[in-house]
């Protein structure tokens, strides 16, 4: 997994609230049997007509907002599927950090798995970074995971709250199975004795 | 003494194999469910890493989001990309050896109508898909949610999930239903009330007398929505009507086996006094028939009201409001029963089981759908549709002029062929009215069967209980 340690870049606002997993990319991508290359369909109904052409006012269409790496989002972002095509999108998009009031679960948890930092901050913080990020290119917003602090491009700092293992594996971009697969002895523990409280399982 | 627990503390606390100091937990995996859309990728990171899948006999797989569903499927499949799906799935399941339903087989069907069918979900168990509606199998008293597909390839290499502990709600539904109101109608009125973030963060168990007496499919239909309120799972204490409806499925115990498990499951239920971080309260009696009027499924509202004004919410939904609107094509102020409709789809997870089937027939039967509209039942499972047939049910929805599909996910996310056209207008029995859901700029509206059922009859959104 790549690692994530600090980024500056181009935030995109997108105050939505409720934004969904098939709006974030629409079930006919998901056909593919590769995690790679879905970048170019990243909210492709609200991105494209029916006939491919860009729809000028979607926020990713505009120019300031083309190399955006971080996005700043309406309540509840990501709910709906687990389709883990949803993170690998915005990945292969190039947007590395979404911030928002709060994300749905699932996608909260894929996240992490694509190193993606999706950060939790109250109401009135997102509105002053919703605010940053509508200012455009010139606006850049660094974001540290290391210090778990965003600092917008006047220079206002917020801090925000990670989980200590998550934050562990996305610095060191560490693979979670091989982490898991470290423990196996306590793994065939469990199973050993589960076998005999509960045979039928 | 130890300290009162919920069902779901007692579920979790049977499955941590390993805690980390700060609360990161390995919670062991009983079942692990796959279908084909989700996985192609997990199975792929298991051959370059050469590892192989730890506990075969504990994974199911069956095909069912990209499957064609008309009744010359056998054909093969025509979308060459769908089918590169299901052929992986099909090698997959026979290269990792893991249990496999495939499409020729008559107990395929929706993955999450199989599981419970087969008998392989069972009381206390904790189950997992990469699929957000995994949720469906808490009806059972197990602890089932959705998993991203790093989260499958995890899960098939090491039998165990990394996770910390969500926080426990309590959803209760007291006293009894009115007629004409269904479990569909519980679990949307549930997200109405909580809206779609109202869950994030918690595992609900939903109780109360009007859940006790859901039947098993029922409470399936509650569960199953879970996560359209933002849960992480839904959970139902396992009662004589859950053992009644395990009991004897070709994967449940049997003998001393079953007695023993038995003993266990009769102890999942949440002890007096046990601790929950959020209580939601909903009378039975207060639930109204319910429709979906917007694009999620927070936007819920009884049969008898109006279409909302965007002025009627603040924040962030005020927009959302204004958009879904739009989306849908409708103007504040009209009645909701003066929505016109074209197309009716009964089926999916939430609403494809044989109690669905009837409560749709009871509605249709000796009547005709509306001149023009184009109506669809996609039976849950090939078993589901055998038994309708069996039933009789088969005979009432051809006759009233349904099509009688084969089983699939179908039009609840039109990956597969059945698809709304533009602008097409939905009365559908499935769970998500998202934008787009159901087929490019579609437009559905979240109903039970017997709502559906009523639709198709006269051509727009009707209350069922003017024609019980
Ligand atoms: S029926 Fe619909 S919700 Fe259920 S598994 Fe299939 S696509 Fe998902």
């Amino acid at each position: 997994m790549d690692k994530f340690e600090k980024i500056t870049g181009i935030a995109a606002p997108m105050p939505l609230v409720n934004i969904d997993t098939d709006m974030i990319i629409p079930k006919v991508f998901l056909k593919t049997i590769k995690r790679s290359g879905l970048g170019v369909n990243l909210f492709d109904e609200m991105r494209f007509d029916r006939e491919g052409n860009e729809i000028p006012d979607f926020v990713l269409n505009k120019p300031q907002y083309r190399d955006a790496e971080v996005l700043v989002a309406g309540d509840n972002f990501g709910c709906g599927s687990s389709r883990e095509h949803a993170p690998w999108a915005i990945k292969d998009f190039g947007i590395r950090c979404v911030i928002s009031t709060s994300f749905a679960d699932i996608f909260y948890n894929n996240c992490f798995k694509n190193g993606i930092l999706p950060i939790v901050l109250p109401q009135e913080q997102v509105d002053v970074l919703m605010q940053d990020a509508e200012k455009g290119a010139n606006a850049r917003m660094t974001v540290d995971l290391e210090s778990q602090e965003i600092t917008t491009s006047d220079g206002q700092v917020f801090p925000f709250e990670v989980d200590a293992f998550r934050k562990h594996c996305l610095i060191n971009g560490l693979d979670d199975i091989g982490l898991t697969m470290e423990k196996s002895a306590s793994i065939d523990r469990f199973e050993s004795a589960a076998q005999v409280a509960r045979p039928w399982v | 003494m130890t300290a009162p627990k919920t069902l779901y503390d007692k579920i979790w606390d049977a499955h941590v194999a390993d805690e980390a100091d700060d609360g990161t937990c390995l919670l062991y995996i009983d079942r692990h469910l796959v279908h084909e859309v989700t996985s192609p990728q997990a199975f792929e990171g298991l051959r370059m890493a050469g590892r192989k899948v730890r506990a075969p006999e504990k994974t199911i797989a069956v095909p069912d989001h990209n499957v064609p569903t008309t009744l010359d499927r056998a054909g093969g499949i025509t979308n060459e990309e769908s089918r590169i799906q299901v052929d992986a799935l099909d090698k997959n399941a026979k290269d990792f050896g893991i249990h496999y339903y495939p499409v020729s087989d008559v107990r395929q069907g929706i993955v999450h109508i199989v599981g419970p069918e087969q008998g392989w979900t069972l009381p206390g168990m904790t189950v997992v898909c990469g699929d957000s509606h995994t949720a469906t199998h808490g009806a059972f008293g197990s602890l089932a949610h959705g998993i991203g597909t790093s989260e499958v390839e995890h899960v098939l290499a090491t039998q165990t999930l990394i996770q910390k502990k969500s926080k426990n709600m309590k959803v209760e539904i007291t006293g009894k239903l009115r007629p004409g109101v269904t479990a569909k109608d519980i679990t949307l009125s549930v997200i109405g009330e909580t809206g779609t973030a109202g869950g994030t963060g918690y595992v609900i168990e939903y109780c109360g007398e009007a859940i006790r007496d859901l039947s098993m499919e029922g409470r399936m239909t509650v569960c199953n929505m879970a996560i359209e309120g933002g849960a992480r799972a839904g959970l139902i204490a396992p009662d004589e009507k859950t053992f009644e409806y395990v009991k004897g499925r070709p994967h449940a115990p049997k003998g001393a086996a079953w007695e023993a498990a038995l003993e266990w499951w009769k102890t999942l239920y949440t002890d007096e006094g046990a601790h929950f971080d959020k209580v939601i309260t909903i009378k039975g009696e207060d639930i109204a028939p319910v429709v979906t009027w917007g694009t999620s499924p927070e936007d819920v509202l009884p049969i008898t009201d109006v279409v909302p004004s965007p002025d009627d919410f603040q924040g962030g939904k005020v927009e959302a409001a204004k958009r879904s609107l739009e989306y849908m094509g409708l103007t504040p102020g009209m009645k909701l029963e003066d929505i016109q409709i074209d197309t009716v789809f009964i089926g999916s997870c939430t609403n494809g089981r044989i109690e669905d089937l009837r409560a749709a027939a009871a509605i249709l039967k000796g009547k005709k759908v509306k001149d023009g509209m184009r109506a669809m039942v996609v039976p849950g499972s090939g078993l589901v549709r055998a038994q309708a047939e069996e039933e009789g049910l088969a005979e009432i929805f051809k006759d009233a002029g349904f099509e009688w599909r084969l089983a699939g996910c179908s039009m609840c996310l039109a990956m597969n062929p059945d698809q709304l056209a533009e602008g097409e207008r939905c009365a559908s029995t499935s769970n998500r009215n998202f934008e787009g859901r159901q087929g490019y700029k579609g437009r559905t509206h979240l109903v039970s069967p017997a709502m559906a059922a009523a639709a198709a009859i006269t051509g727009h959104l009707t209350d069922v209980r003017e024609m019980m």
